[in-house]
């Protein structure tokens, strides 16, 4: 048991366990005390000053987030110089800030906006100091405006805490302080990953995604387009959040809806391709284990996933040794534009010129990842447009339809069934989880040996998770693999994913297979989900995708019937030819301290 | 009064108070200090009386308290010669006459406390005194090597930022960071440079420290008053006639009389403590007291006479703070660029004299909830000087 | 000494710790005079930390610019109290003799003549620093004099 402490704060007693905050202890009393630089992901800062408040026998007034609770503390949160100060630091604020609110895309939903809101304050109660920058939108993913940002610093805080990239950084001193890349380069020369992990912290509109609402409905107005629409699947158990729905709603059907009544030719589900990826990618790892095990060959293992794209750009700037070892099938997302503009192009007849592929992503790496110049196997560029869940849910206020009175439907066929195993990539350890499903499946002819196939030592929020699995009762073309221990890893954000990449640079992994996701918690945390997240709505968002997994009739990707199919008519057999073309990639190095060759 | 009796005053005060720049042979000294028990030590700082000399006062002896009890396997202690304080050269002036006597301070120290490891933090613009000051530190350690300690100093550089005389600043840019304050608590004591419990003394401070163990805490403890016990060295500057600059003078002198012997009397302001210090104005020179109780100092004092602009030495010291702010939070990084705005619009006439008010409401803001002593300060000047001197901003 | 040659130098003796970072960055400096952008790039390299971080804490001390300066950088004080003792008239005086402005440097790249706060001399103002070496009491004349010493 820690040490408990019993504070007082606008006269009633809160007890705390010791290293708690002030703000924490306000926050058991439901005291709102409005914090600005303070995110529950990263380390305090206690920079902006919003939270400041009283302390009984100071003069000063402490920062309610950065101040230890301590026995006999008497606080007030709403004295008049409690009041008065954060007046002045919001209005301090303005005067550094282009206020062009109804010009912003973070109108609305903007931390800054909301305390001046709260606060009554005027915007030019001080004289403007607001300084002449350009807005940077050299990323395809992300985009920076230093005139609306507020030096909170959680940007920066996130990219290194969480990240391990720092491509952000703070710069200058005093006046000139300000958050800079390397050089205040542009971000498509810096070391970036794309997660977006700092535009969802970011309280303002000063890192936002690049929104491409206009080019998706200009694909929908233009007659002589064929749209189609695949969403991945932690959208589905986010997009509620930003359409007034309770956190962890499940809108699957509902979004669905939507999709079509938006205008959409097709609405189909990354959830497809997510199936086909544990296909492809399982026995592509039971090839690389057999070659290994059975055939004494020096292959690359462990082999990691290959489906998040912060990842991937990550272990392309900072782990140029280990590419090998990703896996080589291309993300979800991009095996969808590819079958989408052949398969799907051939068995509806249309010219895949005329069709437009859009996705709806939790993620603003794949806008990044759409954009690589290898990623048009199918002869065009496979995905046209990446738009994430906020980006949609922008779409859908805009057209003005009633969201949560819309009956639900299911999506179009061809590339649309899915299973349980599919929804579960949208959670850390849910690739892992699905590709243990078929693998084992595949080498022992039964189901994984666990209680309602729910494989639970993989799932969680730890960084980083171990587990492993004894293969036994091998079919005869598997025998190499009786009785071996299969040893598994999980991280996801790409602080832990570094410990885990830097095992296999140095030789000393243990592991046979790695699921990496660049975000926290998975893509239900990725970097274009609502904001906010945090660890509380993380976990809302991972129960609905178990649970909707649990709901569906089809739990293992190979029982999808829509993936059988597509063997049978187009793809043949798992790794094989056309799969080669279609479906897998390959990785380029691309430095680690600056973009190489652009 | 005329010349020569204020040479015969000064004199009178050099002769009384004559600790920081005596000369003295330090070889015995160490030999007795190390004879000294910890406790001893620490209770001769205490019963001295003395407050830390870089500016916030605090009890010597209770840093080293704190610090003592705090469990760690390595404690350190840091001599803070970042002087950056506009108007402050008195550390400069001690480390080149009396870098002898600031070594064995931090070795006590060390010793109270039980760190092996000390490092200077000299300010980038002090480079030139390396040289001579590495010598006398390898002298130094190699001594006190012979004699069976531990405690070895090394010199840091900075490298020209006045944000980095704050304590925490200080011990961020030793770990190779931007020197932005951290949040206290935790204080350096407990938590300090590579997170162990970490003592950061002004030059001054350590000096004064180690002639209290060598001579006893009397001959600090007679002098001064009751809050303010003790001599101070201060650096005196501006309109003064005397170039000698540096004095070290008993605490509790009104400005009054210290005007009287550092001037010829034609004195409107003095400037106490520096760029973050008050301006106190020549209608409560009689009853200002230079101390703890009064105006606080780290050291400098400059005298301002009637022809000077009031609103150009504002102004100077708001651009100071406006660039050497870390920049980190809200009250002080944009606090400073409005009042500096602030005033020139007033001058200018772009905003009327009572926005002055609402500036020195500000002001007041920043005192209370910037988050360290830098942007609490900047206001200082701001205040007294906009108060007394109000006609002199707007016109 | 090639510049990469000089970092790796410079790690060498400091030991590649992140809290070495600002002991290597005045080596550089003093070398060269400032931190171009490879000198930045090879310093991450050596601590393998992000360049970001690296051009973070390099503007945040004015002594160590991360724009090309001159061989000698003249650094005058801009406090109050230098300026009450005539600082505008020697300031003048160097602008003359270099013929740039305070903030530039030559065009042959000899000289940098910056701003800087307060240096400890206040009571000998209008004081100076020439690379490392201060000049102080300074009058229009002897300011010249100490300026071409560098010449
Ligand atoms: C902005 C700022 C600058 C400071 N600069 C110095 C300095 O140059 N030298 C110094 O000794 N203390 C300076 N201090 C005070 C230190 O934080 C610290 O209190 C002091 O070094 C403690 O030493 P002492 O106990 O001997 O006074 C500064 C404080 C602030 C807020
Ligand atoms: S960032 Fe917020 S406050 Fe600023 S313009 Fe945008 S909506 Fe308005
Ligand atoms: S997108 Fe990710 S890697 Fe890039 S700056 Fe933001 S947090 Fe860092
Ligand atoms: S970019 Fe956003 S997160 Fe980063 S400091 Fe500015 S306001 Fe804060
Ligand atoms: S008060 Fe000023 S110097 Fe101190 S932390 Fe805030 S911005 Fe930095
Ligand atoms: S939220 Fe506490 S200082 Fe920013
Ligand atoms: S004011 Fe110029 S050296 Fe101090």
């Amino acid at each position: 048991m820690s040490e408990k402490i019993t504070l007082k704060i606008n006269n009633i007693d809160v007890t705390v366990s010791a290293g708690a905050t002030v703000l924490d202890a306000a926050r058991k009393l439901k005291i709102k005390i409005p914090t600005l630089c303070n995110h529950p992901d990263i380390c305090v800062a206690g920079n902006c000053r919003v939270c400041v408040v009283e302390q009984k026998d100071s003069g000063a007034l402490p920062a309610a987030c950065a101040t230890p609770a301590a026995e006999g503390m008497e606080i007030h949160t709403n004295t008049r110089r409690v009041r008065e100060a954060r007046k002045a630091v919001i209005s301090l604020l303005l005067s550094e800030h282009n206020n062009d609110c109804l010009r912003c895309y973070k109108n609305g939903n903007c931390e800054l906006q909301e305390l001046a809101t709260e606060y009554t304050v005027e915007a030019d109660r001080y004289i403007s100091i607001l300084k002449d920058y350009g807005v940077d939108k050299s990323s395809p993913s992300i985009q920076k405006d230093d005139s609306k940002c507020v030096r909170c610093q959680r940007c920066v805080r996130t990219c290194a805490n969480l990240q391990d990239v720092s491509a952000l950084w703070i710069s200058g001193k005093g006046r000139k302080n300000k958050i800079s890349t390397f050089m205040d380069k542009t971000i498509d020369y810096v070391v970036c990953t794309n997660c977006g992990q700092c535009v969802n912290r970011c309280p303002t509109g000063a890192l936002t995604e690049k929104n491409y609402i206009e080019e998706v409905w200009g694909a929908i107005d233009d007659p002589s387009k064929h749209v189609v629409v695949q969403t991945a699947p932690a959208v589905r158990v986010a997009l509620g959040e930003v359409l007034g729905c309770e956190t962890g709603s499940r809108v699957t059907g509902k979004m669905v809806t939507v999709l079509k009544r938006l205008g959409f030719d097709r609405v189909f589900d990354t959830n497809f391709t997510a199936d086909l990826t544990i296909i492809e990618e399982g026995h592509e790892l039971l090839r690389r284990l057999s070659e290994k095990l059975r055939d004494g060959k020096d292959v690359p293992l462990p082999q990691f996933t290959s489906c998040s794209p912060g990842w991937i750009k990550y272990a392309e700037h900072v782990f140029p040794e280990i590419l090998d070892y990703l896996s080589t099938c291309k993300s979800p997302q991009q095996m969808f534009g590819a079958l989408a503009k052949t398969y799907y192009a051939e068995k509806a007849g249309i010219d895949p010129a005329d069709m437009v592929v859009v996705s709806v992503m939790p993620c603003t790496a794949k806008k990044f990842e759409a954009a690589r110049p290898e990623m048009n196997s199918s002869g065009f560029r496979d995905v046209d447009c990446v738009i994430t869940t906020r980006e949609l849910g922008h779409m859908i206020k805009q057209s003005g339809i009633d969201f949560n009175n819309l009956e639900e439907s299911l999506c179009d066929s061809l590339l649309g069934a899915h299973t349980g195993a599919a929804v579960i990539f949208g959670a850390t350890g849910g690739v892992m989880e699905a590709a243990l499903r078929t693998a084992y499946e595949v080498v022992t002819g039964r189901a994984v040996p666990f209680e309602n196939l729910n494989i639970i030592p993989v799932r969680g929020m730890n960084g980083v998770r171990e587990a492993s699995v004894k293969i036994e009762g091998c079919l005869s073309k598997w025998k190499f693999l009786e009785g071996a221990e299969l040893k598994l890893a999980i991280a996801h954000g790409l602080v832990n994913a570094r410990k885990l990449a830097k095992q296999v640079a140095e030789g000393r992994s243990p592991y046979h297979f790695i699921e990496i996701m660049a975000c926290p918690g998975g893509c239900l945390g990725g970097g274009g989900q609502p904001i906010p997240t945090n660890m509380d709505i993380r976990m809302k968002r991972m129960d609905a995708i178990y649970s909707e997994d649990e709901s569906l009739e089809f739990r293992k990707s190979h029982d999808n019937p829509e993936v059988i199919r597509i063997y049978e008519d187009f793809l043949k057999e798992p790794l094989g030819k056309r799969s080669h073309k279609l479906l897998h990639t390959r990785y380029t190095e691309r430095g680690r301290y600056r973009t190489l060759n652009r | 009064m005329d010349s020569s009796t204020r040479e015969r005053r000064i004199a009178e005060h050099k002769k009384r108070v004559n600790l920081i720049f005596k000369k003295c042979v330090w070889d015995d000294f160490l030999d007795r200090a190390l004879e000294m028990s910890p406790e001893d030590m620490l209770e001769k700082v205490k019963e001295s009386g003395l407050r830390g000399r870089g500016g916030a006062g605090f009890p010597t002896w209770l840093k080293w308290k704190f610090a003592r009890e705090a469990e760690a396997d390595e404690k350190y202690v840091i001599c803070n010669a970042d002087e950056g304080e506009p108007g402050t050269f008195k550390d400069r002036a001690i480390l080149q006459e009396q870098a002898g006597k600031v070594l064995p301070g931090m070795l006590v120290c060390a010793k109270v406390i039980g760190a092996e490891k000390g490092f200077i933090y000299l300010r980038g613009e002090y480079a030139y005194l390396l040289p001579a000051l590495s010598q006398e530190v390898e002298n130094f350690n190699e001594k006190i090597r012979e004699k069976g300690e531990r405690f070895s100093i090394e010199i840091k550089l900075g490298s020209g930022a006045y944000v980095c005389g704050e304590e925490t600043a200080l011990i961020e840019s030793l770990e190779g960071n931007r020197g932005e304050p951290r949040n206290k608590p935790p204080f350096p004591v407990s938590e300090g440079y590579l997170g162990k419990p970490t003592v950061v003394h002004n030059v001054e401070t350590l000096v004064y420290a180690s002639i209290i163990i060598s001579e006893g805490p009397e001959c600090f403890k007679s002098l001064g008053t009751s809050d303010s016990a003790g001599a101070k060295v201060f650096c005196i500057s501006g309109d003064t006639d005397l170039d000698e600059g540096i004095y070290e003078l008993e605490m509790g002198m009104t400005i009054k009389e210290f005007v009287e012997l550092f001037s010829d009397g034609d004195i409107k302001a003095v400037q106490v403590g520096g760029a973050s210090g008050h301006c106190v104005p020549r209608k409560k020179f009689a009853d200002t007291i230079i101390g703890f109780e009064g105006v606080p100092t780290g050291g400098s004092m400059v005298l301002f006479n009637s022809s000077r602009s009031m609103y150009n030495v504002l102004h100077n010291y708001l651009e100071f703070f406006e660039e050497e702010s870390c920049g980190q939070c809200t009250p002080c990084r944009i606090g400073c660029q409005q009042l500096l705005k602030g005033i020139e619009a007033v001058k200018s006439g772009e905003k009327p004299s009572e926005y002055l008010d609402d500036l020195v409401k500000l002001a007041g803001m920043m005192k209370i909830s910037a988050k360290c002593g830098l942007g609490q300060s900047a206001a200082n000047p701001f205040i007294s000087i906009v108060e007394h001197f109000r006609e002199e901003i707007m016109y | 000494m090639s510049p990469e040659d000089l970092i790796s130098r410079s790690a060498e003796k400091h030991g590649r710790e992140r809290k070495n970072l600002i002991p290597i960055l005045q080596d550089i400096v003093r070398e060269n005079s400032y931190l171009s952008e490879e000198a930045m790039v090879s310093v991450a390299r050596e601590l393998d930390i992000s360049p970001a971080e690296v051009y973070g804490v390099a503007t945040f001390y004015s002594f160590l610019d991360t724009k090309p300066l001159g061989k000698n950088i003249i650094r005058i004080c801009k406090t109050i109290i230098c300026y009450m003792h005539g600082q505008d008239e020697v300031i003048r005086a160097i602008e003359d003799r270099l013929k740039i402005k305070l903030g530039e440097t030559t065009p042959d790249g000899e000289f940098s003549f910056l701003p800087t706060n307060c240096i400890g001399h206040c009571h000998k103002g209008p004081a100076m620093l020439i690379n490392d070496r201060v000049y102080s009491s300074l009058t229009p004349e002897t300011a010249v004099r100490a300026v071409e010493e560098y010449i």
